[in-house]
Formats: C-alpha cells, sequence, structure tokens
C-alpha cells in the first residue's frame, strides 16, 4: 500500500484546500522564467493549464495532433458547466455541489478532491465571464441557470447549445495571448509518442510532427498530460475522431498507475447507430432531459410496427407509451444519472421495445410534444434550437413535428491515470489533469461536471500544486535533448516501433481492426458485463492484438502526413488498453455507476454496490507487456459524507 | 426496410505535399447509403484505396459533429458542400443524387496553403488571434461573474458572433478570400461586452493589422460568407467590425 | 493615419466615401438631365447654370478626383483581391451564396468607365473643349446643349440607335453598380447592421432603379417620342 500516497491534507475537509495553499512551496518569480513545463492537450484543461503557467512566469511548451489549439474536443460539450453559485436562490451550496458530485459517482471517488472541485467551480464561472464567455443571461442581465441529470437544483450554466465550445475558446483566447507574448511555445499537428524519464523523472516527451513526419524531443522540468479520455477504445462513441489513449498509455508504461480503467460512461441520449461504416455517434445534449419525455412503446406489436415503418410515434396514443424513466424513478424522473438513463434504455430494447430499424433494433423516443405545447415551439427553440437544427442534418427527421430517436453511447471515461491530490502520478514531476486522470467523477460523471472538472484542474488546482514540485526544480538546468542519452534512447524506441508497424504490410487496414475491438468492447466491456464475457473479451482482445501485429497494412511513407500510420500507433495502444479495462471490470465483483455487472444486482434490477470489498482506487501498475499489471488499491474513506445507497426514486 | 443507396463518381483533388503539383483524380464508390455523411462516404473511399495498397485522400476532420471547424473541404463549387449551415462532416450524402459526379477541393487560399491532398494549414488565423482576438485577463482576481450585468440581447448578439468554429469556409468562399467574417466575428463578440469593451479599438486594429498582413484579400459585401457560414454569422458584425476600425483610428 | 488609409478596411473606406459622392453627383446629374424633357430652352438654362455657377465649378474638380480614387482603389483592391488566390477553384458555384452584380463589381464599374468616357466625349468634351454651337435664351447667348443630346439621338439614322443601345446598356450596367453599392458603401463605414441592412438594400434599389430608369428616358423620349 506504499506505493500510492493520495498527500491528502490535513484538517477538515473543507480547509483542505485553503490548508495546502497556505503552506505548499511556491517558486519565486525570477526563477519562473527558468523552468520548462510540457503541457500535452488543449483542451479546456490543458488549455488552461497552459494559459495560467505562462500568465505566471513559466515557459510552456504546448502540444496538440489537432492544426489549431481550438480544435480539442472539450468544444463539442454542449449542456453547461455546474457551479455552486446558487444564483436562482434553489438552496445550492458547495456541500451540496461536493454532495451530488460523490453521489452521483457511486462513492467511488476521493473526497478531498471532488469537495476542491466543488470549491473552486465559483471561480471557474467568473473567470469565464472575464475572458467574454457569453453565458446565457436573463433580462434583467444576470446569468441564466438550467438543471441537469442528478442535481435538484438548477446550478448548470450554459452558452446555447455550445458550452463547451464557449469555455474552450475562452481557455484558447488566454493561450493565444500567451504565444502571441511569447511565453508559450505552441507545437500544433504534433503528436505525444513517448515520455522521456531521467533519474526516475519525467523530463520530457519524444513527439512526432504529423505535417514532415520528424520525431522530435522536447525537454521540460515537468510534464502535464491533457490529452483527454479514451472512449475511442470501443471505436464507435461520440469522442472525436482523433481522441486518443495512448497518451495515458505510454504514462502507464513509464510507471504512472491507471485507475480504474473500466469506469466508461455511457451517454444516454445519442443518435442511434444507423450502419455498418459509420465513424461516430453524435451526442444530443442531455440538457434536452430537462424538457423531453423519453418513452417506448408499452405494446411489443407498436414497437415493431415502428421499427417496419408501419406506424410512427403520432400514432401510439399517450396511454400506450411507457415512459418509463418517470415510471421507475418518480422523484428524478427524466433527469436521472446517465449512468441509470443509460441501463433503462437496454433494458428496455433488450425486452424488444427498441423503435429504431437498425441491425440491434436500439432505440428510444425522446419527446418534445408535451414541452411544446406546454411552453411554446418559440420557447423550445430558443432553449434548443441549435440542437434541433443539427438532429434535422444528420437525420432528415424535424423533432418539433416527431420525436427524437435517442440510444445511449460511450462518451466519457471516468477512469484514467492515477493522481494523488496534487493531480501528480506515480512517476515524480508527470502531472496528469482533466478526463485523463482518473479525477473526481468516481464511477459516474454528473453532466455538466467535466467542463467543470477540466477548467478547475487547469486554471485552478495545477498552476498552484505543479509549483510544489517545481520548487525543487528550478536550479536542474534545461537540458539540450540532443545531448542527453534518455531522449535519444526514446526516440530510437518510438522510430523501431514505427518502422515496425510500417513493415508488416499485411492485408488488413487499420479501421477494420479498430471496429473488431469496438464490437468486443461494446458488447462486452460495454454497458453490461459479465464474468464470463469479459474473460472471452481480455482472450478476443489478445487475439485482435496479435493479428494487428502480424496482418495491419499501412499505405505511404513516414516523412509525410500519414493518417494511417497515426491511427496505427493509437489503435495499437488501444489494444493493450482495452485488455487492461476487460481485466478491471473483471476485478470489480460489483455494479457501480457506469460498471455494471449483471451478477451484481438488486432484486429490482437496479446496480448493486459492494462497498465492504470493492470501496476503492483500482490502480493498476505496469510490470511489462507479458506479465500481468500488479492492482494497487487506494481505499476511500468518507469521513464527511454518508454512504448510501443511491436512489432516485424518492427525493 | 433497407436503405437507399447511390453510386456516385469522385473528382478529388491529389496533392503529395505542400511543394508539389496536384492535381484531380477520378474514383467511382458504388452502394453508398444516402444515410452517411459526406466524410463516411471519402472514409469507404480510403478503405477502398488502402484494400488496393494505394494511399488513402488526407483530409482534415476531428469531431465529426460541426463544432471543432477542422473539416474543410470545398465541394461542387461550396465550401461545405450543397447544404446550408452545415460543416462538411454535417453533410449527408442525401443531398446528392444516384450517378453524380461530386468535385472535391481543398480551401484555395493563398494564406491557406495546401500542405497534402485536402488539406491546408490554417495558420494564419492562428496569427490573427494572437494578435488580439482575447480579453487580456489572466486567471484570478476577476470580479464575481453577476458583478456586471449585461444586456441580453447584447449577450445574445456576442454569442452569435462567438459560433465561429474558426473552419475558414468564409475566406475559402469569399472571391476576395478575405477574412473579414473570422476577424469580425472575435471583434464583434467581444466589442459587444463590457468585459471586452475596454480593449476593443486596440483590438481592432491589431486583428486588422495582421489580417493585412498574412495577405487575405479585401471584403467587397458580397454576403458570400455569411451564406456558407456553417453556423450562419451575419455580415452586420462586418460592420461593427469597421465601425469599430473606424472608431479606433478616428480616436488615435 | 498611414497606416489606417493603406489597410484594408481604410481602402474600402475610400472607396465608400467616393462611391456615395459619385451617388450624390448622379441625382444631381439626372435631376439636371431631366429638363430635356421640359425643351430646349429649359435645358440649356440649367445646363448653362451648372456650366457658369461657381459652387459647381469647385465641384467639377472634386468630381474628377472622386471618380478617379474610386477607380484607382478599385483597381488596386481589385488586383490584390486576386493575388491572394492564387489558386483558382476547379468549380466554383456561388449563385446562392451572393449576388452576380455584387461578385462582378469590377466588370460592371469597367464597363461603366468605358461607356463614361464615351459620354464625355459625346459632351463634356465638346461642351467644354470643342465649338459647341450657340443660342440665346431669354437674351443670354450660351451653349445649345440642347442639340448636342438631340442629335445624337435623334437625327443620326443607325447612328442613334447604336448610341441609345450604348446608353441605354450603360445605365444597366450602372443601376446593377448600384444596385450593390449603396448599401455596401454604408456596410463599409459601418452604418449597418442586420434591421438597417434590409432597408439599405430596399432604398438602394429604388435608388438605381431611379437612376437607371431615369437616365434611359432620355435616349428613349428622343428615340420615339420627340
Amino acid at each position: 500500500m506504499t506505493k500510492l500516497d493520495s498527500k491528502i491534507p490535513e484538517g477538515k475537509l473543507k480547509d483542505k484546500w485553503s490548508n495546502f495553499k497556505a503552506h505548499q512551496n511556491l517558486v519565486n518569480p525570477a526563477n519562473k522564467r527558468k523552468i520548462d513545463v510540457i503541457v500535452v492537450g488543449t483542451g479546456l484543461a490543458g488549455g488552461a493549464a497552459a494559459a495560467s503557467l505562462a500568465e505566471m512566469g513559466f515557459k510552456v511548451k504546448s502540444f496538440c495532433y489537432q492544426d489549431s489549439p481550438r480544435r480539442a474536443h472539450s468544444i463539442a460539450a454542449q449542456g453547461g458547466i455546474n457551479a455552486a453559485k446558487n444564483y436562482p436562490n434553489d438552496g445550492d451550496t458547495v456541500y451540496r455541489l461536493f454532495y451530488d458530485t460523490i453521489k452521483g459517482g457511486d462513492y467511488r471517488a476521493r473526497e478531498a478532491n471532488v469537495y476542491r472541485l466543488a470549491e473552486v467551480s465559483n471561480a471557474i464561472i467568473d473567470q469565464a465571464v472575464a475572458q467574454g464567455v457569453p453565458f446565457a443571461r436573463d433580462y434583467a442581465g444576470y446569468l441564466d441557470n438550467r438543471s441537469f441529470g442528478g442535481a435538484l437544483v438548477s446550478r448548470t450554466f450554459y452558452a446555447r447549445g455550445q458550452t463547451g465550445q464557449q469555455l474552450l475558446l475562452g481557455a484558447y483566447s488566454a493561450l493565444s495571448r500567451q504565444i502571441g507574448l511569447g511565453n508559450v511555445e505552441m507545437h500544433p499537428r504534433t503528436e505525444l509518442m513517448d515520455i522521456v524519464k531521467i533519474d526516475g523523472k519525467a523530463r520530457g516527451i519524444v513527439t512526432r510532427n504529423l505535417v514532415t513526419g520528424e520525431i522530435e524531443s522536447h525537454f521540460g522540468h515537468a510534464v502535464v498530460l491533457a490529452t483527454g479520455g479514451y472512449g475511442n477504445v470501443f471505436f464507435l462513441s461520440t469522442n472525436a475522431m482523433g481522441s486518443n489513449g495512448s497518451a495515458a498509455w505510454k504514462a502507464y508504461k513509464k510507471g504512472a498507475f491507471f485507475a480504474n480503467p473500466s469506469f466508461v460512461q455511457i451517454h444516454p441520449t445519442a443518435i442511434p447507430q444507423h450502419g455498418d461504416f459509420q465513424s461516430k455517434l453524435t451526442l444530443m445534449s442531455e440538457s434536452l432531459r430537462n424538457d423531453g419525455r423519453i418513452w417506448v412503446p408499452k405494446k411489443k406489436e407498436d414497437a415493431e410496427a415502428i421499427r417496419l415503418g408501419k406506424k410512427t410515434a403520432a400514432d401510439i396514443p399517450d396511454e400506450d407509451r411507457d415512459f418509463y424513466l418517470e415510471r421507475r424513478y418518480p422523484a428524478f424522473g427524466n433527469l436521472v444519472p446517465r449512468d441509470v438513463a443509460a441501463r433503462a434504455a437496454k433494458e428496455r430494447t433488450d425486452a424488444g421495445y427498441g423503435i429504431e430499424n437498425n441491425a440491434t433494433k436500439e432505440g428510444v423516443f425522446l419527446d418534445f410534444k408535451y414541452a411544446i405545447q406546454r411552453l411554446g415551439k418559440d420557447v423550445i427553440e430558443a432553449r434548443y434550437g441549435n440542437l434541433f437544427q443539427m438532429y434535422e442534418k444528420i437525420t432528415d427527421d424535424n423533432p418539433y413535428e416527431v420525436p427524437m430517436k435517442i440510444f445511449p453511447a460511450i462518451h466519457y471515461t471516468m477512469g484514467g491515470i492515477w493522481v494523488d491530490y496534487e493531480l501528480q502520478t506515480t512517476v515524480p514531476g508527470l502531472f496528469v489533469i482533466g478526463e485523463a486522470n482518473f479525477s473526481d467523477h468516481g464511477a459516474n460523471r454528473l453532466g455538466a461536471s467535466a467542463l467543470m472538472q477540466g477548467l478547475a484542474d487547469g486554471y485552478f488546482v495545477l498552476p498552484y500544486t505543479i509549483q510544489n514540485y517545481l520548487a525543487y526544480e528550478f536550479d536542474t538546468p534545461r537540458m539540450n535533448p540532443a545531448d542527453v542519452k534518455e531522449f535519444k534512447e526514446t526516440e530510437d524506441e518510438v522510430k523501431e516501433r514505427i518502422n515496425k508497424l510500417m513493415n508488416i504490410k499485411g492485408k488488413q487496414s487499420v479501421d477494420s481492426f479498430h471496429k473488431r475491438l469496438g464490437k468486443v468492447m461494446w458488447n462486452k466491456v460495454g454497458m453490461a458485463r459479465n464474468k464470463e464475457g469479459l474473460e472471452e473479451a481480455v482472450k478476443e482482445i489478445r487475439e485482435i492484438r496479435e493479428e494487428f501485429w502480424k496482418d495491419v497494412y499501412i499505405p505511404g511513407n513516414t516523412d509525410t502526413i500519414n493518417p494511417e500510420l497515426e491511427k496505427a500507433n493509437r489503435v495499437a495502444d488501444f489494444l493493450e488498453l482495452g485488455e487492461l479495462m476487460a481485466y478491471d471490470a473483471l476485478n470489480r465483483n460489483e455494479s457501480c455507476g457506469g460498471h455494471f455487472r449483471t451478477e451484481y444486482v438488486t432484486e429490482d434490477g437496479e446496480a448493486k454496490r459492494r462497498d465492504d470489498e470493492y470501496m476503492y482506487v483500482a490502480a493498476w501498475e505496469y510490470k511489462g507487456d507479458d506479465k500481468e499489471p500488479e492492482l494497487n488499491k487506494e481505499p476511500l474513506k468518507y469521513e464527511e459524507i454518508e454512504v448510501k445507497t443511491r436512489n432516485y426514486k424518492t427525493a | 426496410m433497407a436503405h437507399k443507396t447511390i453510386n456516385i463518381k469522385l473528382r478529388v483533388w491529389r496533392q503529395k505535399d505542400a511543394k508539389s503539383k496536384g492535381g484531380f483524380e477520378t474514383y467511382e464508390l458504388e452502394n453508398i447509403s444516402v444515410d452517411s455523411s459526406f466524410l463516411e462516404m471519402i472514409d469507404v473511399l480510403n478503405e477502398k484505396l488502402v484494400s488496393e495498397g494505394k494511399e488513402p485522400v488526407a483530409y482534415d476532420h476531428d469531431c465529426r459533429e460541426g463544432i471543432c471547424g477542422m473539416c474543410s473541404l470545398f465541394i461542387n463549387g461550396r465550401a461545405h458542400g450543397p447544404d446550408s449551415l452545415v460543416t462538411t462532416c454535417q453533410l449527408h450524402m442525401r443531398k446528392f443524387s444516384d450517378g453524380e459526379t461530386i468535385t472535391v477541393e481543398p480551401w484555395r487560399v493563398g494564406s491557406f496553403p495546401v500542405i497534402k491532398d485536402l488539406m491546408v494549414d490554417r495558420t494564419a488565423y492562428e496569427k490573427i488571434m494572437q494578435a488580439g482576438g482575447f480579453v487580456s485577463v489572466s486567471t484570478g482576481g476577476v470580479p464575481d461573474a453577476n458583478a456586471i450585468p449585461i444586456p441580453k440581447a447584447n449577450a445574445d448578439e456576442a454569442m452569435d458572433a462567438a459560433a465561429c468554429i474558426g473552419c475558414g469556409a468564409c475566406v475559402a468562399t469569399c472571391k476576395n478570400s478575405s477574412a473579414m467574417l473570422f476577424v469580425a466575428a472575435k471583434v464583434s463578440q467581444l466589442a459587444l461586452l463590457p468585459q471586452g469593451r475596454i480593449e476593443a479599438s486596440r483590438r481592432a486594429k491589431n486583428m486588422v493589422a495582421k489580417m493585412d498582413e498574412l495577405g487575405f484579400g479585401n471584403c467587397s459585401n458580397t454576403g458570400a460568407c455569411e451564406m456558407e457560414c456553417p453556423k450562419g454569422i451575419s455580415i452586420a458584425h462586418i460592420a461593427r467590425l469597421n465601425r469599430e476600425f473606424l472608431s479606433a483610428n478616428i480616436k488615435g | 493615419m498611414s497606416n489606417f488609409i493603406s489597410s484594408s478596411i481604410g481602402k474600402k473606406l475610400i472607396m465608400s466615401i467616393s462611391g456615395l459622392f459619385l451617388i450624390v453627383f448622379l441625382l444631381v446629374h439626372l435631376t439636371a438631365n431631366l429638363f430635356l424633357l421640359g425643351g430646349s430652352d429649359a435645358f440649356n438654362i440649367s445646363a448653362h447654370f451648372m456650366g457658369t455657377n461657381p459652387l459647381i465649378q469647385i465641384m467639377q474638380p472634386l468630381l474628377a478626383l472622386g471618380f478617379a480614387l474610386h477607380i484607382i482603389y478599385s483597381l488596386i483592391v481589385q488586383f490584390h483581391n486576386w493575388k491572394s488566390r492564387p489558386v483558382n477553384y476547379a468549380k466554383v458555384n456561388q449563385k446562392d451564396a451572393s449576388t452576380w452584380a455584387s461578385r462582378n463589381m469590377i466588370w460592371l464599374g469597367l464597363f461603366v468607365l468605358a461607356f463614361l468616357i464615351i459620354h464625355l466625349i459625346n459632351f463634356f468634351w465638346v461642351l467644354k473643349f470643342g465649338e459647341p454651337e450657340t443660342t440665346v435664351v431669354n437674351g443670354v447667348e450660351m451653349e445649345d446643349a440642347y442639340s448636342l443630346v438631340a442629335g445624337l439621338f435623334i437625327n443620326g439614322g443607325t447612328l442613334a440607335y447604336v448610341y441609345s443601345a450604348i446608353y441605354i446598356i450603360g445605365f444597366i450596367a450602372l443601376g446593377m453598380h448600384l444596385h450593390h453599392a449603396f448599401w455596401s458603401a454604408f456596410q463599409t463605414i459601418g452604418w449597418s447592421n442586420i434591421k438597417w441592412r434590409k432597408r439599405l438594400t430596399l432604398i438602394g434599389d429604388v435608388y438605381a432603379i431611379i437612376i437607371a430608369v431615369g437616365f434611359s428616358i432620355i435616349p428613349i423620349y428622343f428615340l420615339f417620342i420627340k
């Protein structure tokens, strides 16, 4: 157990963060100039951290695989960002936000981190407004709030259906300012290939320039990974096409522990799959559940008639509609947390009530008819206009007239690299922030909390905590990677792997392997898991991986833009990461949050947590390619919160 | 129900790298589902090319939900193709007919050089943003978010402008390769908000100077940019940029 | 200030201000021309007034300057615009994205310029530097501008038809130029928003029609009515 020191500060929960800040080490302004910090990823966490560190005076090197830092996938978050401002005067407090997040995460998150998150949430809103983020406002000119799943208060700030975009552009503007001032050296279209350790500390990274193919080394006194989640291991997800788990995977292989890899969030409201050639799933914001009612037909024959196109939603009278969330969870209704809503949809479609005409007959209705009757079309248009437009562009259906068809999709990974209270991994000098760390969401993340966590880490947590480490690093002189053998060795390893991939010259495309992996993951490591399936998954993933390394075909060269090579590098890592996910799911003999084991259910079909045995963070340690990973446990202690069974049936 | 499919002929610009001379290649694709997106259709083409041992078509794309601004194709003579208020990734094959020949080109803008096939380098946009597309506020030390009320109409109009995804369709479609809509969107957004108002003059001057320096063309108010803008950003914001720029220079 | 003038918006501002000046001039010109419909004396008095009034004399070089700036800057701006897209698209389809006139302002402008040169040779040159016939109205001797106009459109047989056609086509081109120019000038100055754009385009269109139709009445009047 000595391996994991979560470094939670002393004191009462509400004083921990203040105590930490009061006593932590800081770097003096003159020394900040002498310190290089590498930040990989430019989403909410990475962009905010890079900008904030540069503003403080550190020299920052920022990296992203996209052509601009503004394109990081945080941009796609639609619904909103939580904060405990209590502007609507509905009784919100920092404690309540903390409580909701812990409860929503099914008691699998670290208490002290979550409390800090709730504490800094308000500052994020202030910061964003100061940057010119155009949040929605009321006629008096004050900020407007909406409600989101898993909460009894309205604490979600939003900018139409583009909140993630606006917050990211805020962070991006701050980053752009620092790039312009010369405090940040920006490397777009550059992908991390490996992390370089010297004397046990993270000292830099090796990257591939995606335009020229050059393998380059970069030195940093510390390395911050803000590289997002690994949902694309499922091939189909709401993530961007380029989103990948490689940086986290490299960190794992360099000695950082991977925590709770099986904790994956399935978002209940995505557009159902339409065919095999589909490349991604498009999310419809959770905010739609504020006004939309989810239902399937009560009668199986109606569901079948709808699938066959013989009936439409309009042919089903209200009394024949099963508003199953309202039926099962009267207190929260359509606003239950995501995992609950997703599983309920699966339960109905598995039982044969799905309404979408696709191979898996998966899909349920999200109906705005009632809201339009109640509030009028104009109000609905003002709230969700852009989402409705997007839905219509994709499906050719007009959601003002016919109900939307939705189905759960892989959306977010709560699991990630294990970090302590200071966001540092088990590798000194290697920090992980945002979705990439295992973070604050436990086994399930509440809506509008990802933006909050990314920005909290980036603006208000990491820039402080990293100094506790850097305070001892200012006298380490900058290194020229060309003179350092560790950089050279890592470069050679990277080049060797690329050559190996290029020289397989097999017959199957990278995507074909990725799709096969995705299918195994979705069917056996997806919304419902069991021992047998997970064991099969481990075996099947190994087989696909072996075949990949024998038969993948990558056209083109290494010294130009080569998207197939980029994908191959990422998929090779997914093929290992997927196995660890199955492994972790197999280890966790309970159901909690997004992790649902069919063996562990209550009598009425709800998830059954086993706190006596599994109230811990499972942090996996890499032991070698052919060796089993070692499980390290960080026990979770709840001092200021009573651990309960989650209940969304009654308030 | 079988999904409706179409057969198409693609005329695609292929170019090895920034220095090479490119040219059009023609490909034929069969049984493309009309429910697939344009980029999924390109994926099918690429999968076919890879299976034939050929190099796939390189193109920029990422989020595939119309918000990251990465995708950037000029399809049948229009930025983001024959639909309005969409990016290429949201364009669906139902907008094309069976047997149609589809011409696919990269953005053609001097300031956005082609780097491979359909990919262009939009660093020029970054430089414009770095010249002034921000409020000069550092992290921390800001007032409460509700300290300054902002009229709803202003906040809404700022949001209209802020919706810009930086894809470059406005420049690509403008017959003059002018970046005015892109610059105007940011200048206008921040000029409408009290937080951005303080340095509005400086911002307008710096961003316009950078835009000019980078070789973008001059706006001649054809309005094509707003018609092809996937986010429907109005050229009324260009009027505001002109106003801001003029008053900034009159004030000195 | 030099930075301002050489900036893209600065150059456009010069085009817009000079354009608005020319727009005002066109209205004055049209008003004077419509005296042609009132017979030779009425028109000659008006022409004489225009030719001798000191204010108009001051305005004349300014007008020339307006034309010159408008034309020179249009060329500067246009050449830069061409240069900013070194490789053209193989296929362009902008019929739904912008109006034909807005895309072809340079060609409409050059066409109007060609027409302007013909027009200057026909009238301005003769009145100013040539030896026009004179006439006496109300005891004052003055150039017989009326005969000059009438001569071009009435008496020459085929040539009258050719000139009439040139003038009418020139006026149509001018109208199309104005159709985009009027609103565009206000947009460049920054005096437009979503509401005013609709109003300004409407006013601009009405204005363009008045100018095109108003001027075209003259050759038609002489050719078919007189």
